[in-house]
């Protein structure tokens, strides 16, 4: 869900990129206490497997595919404010280097995809875990529905900017139902491929998933390996 | 399973989908695409300042096979994220995951 240039007026367009300049800032500042020696590597990987998993668009009804956003993933694996500097470094790189998504329109991207992503994901995701029982399972359950719900919230994230500053003369009831319909069937996808990521994660390695810590704890088998 | 070898699988992993699954990606126009145009969202869009550019598009410009040339941009994309990103992260981090910050010497936090 790229916005390309043209869509939406300079004025809003403008303030976005403020939006999103203060967005990835409090991120910046956020993703200190995220990042260690153990997780910047992993979130440097994350963020080139969310670039990976945009090219891969799947069908989802009649002459339309969807892609991963990959807000919520990122947020689940390594933390809310590196989720948002993964996503908006994808944004940044597809913009600048594979013409995809408005230079002018990055601003409203990175709210759309990554900060309002990161935010109802994995808002969502934190809410799910504090109801569901303390396992792996639950993890899995809550990344499916956060990350389901991820999707038509950016899709309504981008109707709000349009009825602001949309530049074509269409009803923003019309485009908010349009909208909303098709990413809820995205929104699907989304949640399958955060499904199956985090569970993989999971099964490997459940101390680097950071939305799994305390839960991940109670999982881990305390076995002392004999050293030589 | 040991970090290193988990990292670099993670890795080969986002190499094959952008390299190779990527030529398998459903070609339709995406939800945002599909609505604009049925709407009529997309009256004024314009063209991407950045269309004459080397990867515009997923494809390498001068690589004719389409295979080839999907799979090089996408593998060149997530070597680019990889630097940029985890660049970024690196600079960010916080130091010394070891060290108790009680115990930094003065003037050492360079």
């Amino acid at each position: 869900m790229h916005v390309p240039d043209g869509f939406i007026d300079a004025p809003v367009s403008i303030a976005a990129g403020a939006v999103a300049v203060a967005g990835v800032a409090v991120a910046l500042r956020g993703a200190r206490r995220e990042l260690d020696d153990r997780t910047a590597p992993l979130a440097g990987l994350t963020a080139a497997f969310i670039f990976a998993a945009q090219m891969l668009n799947f069908p989802v009804a009649s002459g339309t595919s969807g892609h991963l956003l990959g807000g919520t993933l990122a947020a689940i694996l390594v933390g809310p404010y590196t989720g948002v500097l993964c996503v908006s470094v994808v944004l940044l790189v597809q913009g600048l280097l594979f013409a995809d998504g408005g230079l002018t329109a990055l601003g409203v991207n990175i709210i759309n995809m990554a900060l309002v992503t990161v935010l109802v994901g994995y808002g969502v995701f934190r809410l799910l875990l504090r109801v569901l029982p303390r396992s792996r399972a639950s993890v899995t359950a809550a990344s499916f529905a956060a990350a389901l719900v991820s999707v038509p919230a950016a899709a309504v994230a981008f109707t709000l900017i349009y009825a602001i500053g949309g530049t074509a003369d269409v009803s923003v009831g019309k485009v908010a139902a349009a909208m909303v319909g098709v990413h809820v069937l995205i929104g699907i996808g989304e949640a399958v491929i955060t499904a199956i990521t985090v569970s993989s994660v999971l099964a490997v390695r459940p101390d680097l998933v950071h939305g799994a810590r305390g839960v991940a704890k109670s999982l881990e088998l305390h076995v002392e390996p004999a050293r030589a | 399973m040991k970090s290193g070898r988990f990292l670099i699988g993670f890795l080969l992993v986002s190499l094959v989908l952008a390299g190779f699954v990527s030529h398998y990606a459903s070609s339709s126009p995406d939800g945002l695409e599909k609505v604009s145009a049925d709407k009529g969202v997309d009256a004024h869009s314009r063209d991407h300042s950045m269309k004459d550019s080397p990867l515009a598009d997923y494809g390498v410009k001068g690589v004719t096979d389409a295979r080839l040339s999907g799979g090089l941009s996408g593998v060149i994309g997530v070597g680019v994220v990889l630097a940029l990103g985890g660049g970024l992260f690196w600079v960010v981090r916080r130091r010394g995951t070891h060290a108790t910050p009680q115990q930094a010497r003065p003037g050492q936090d360079a």
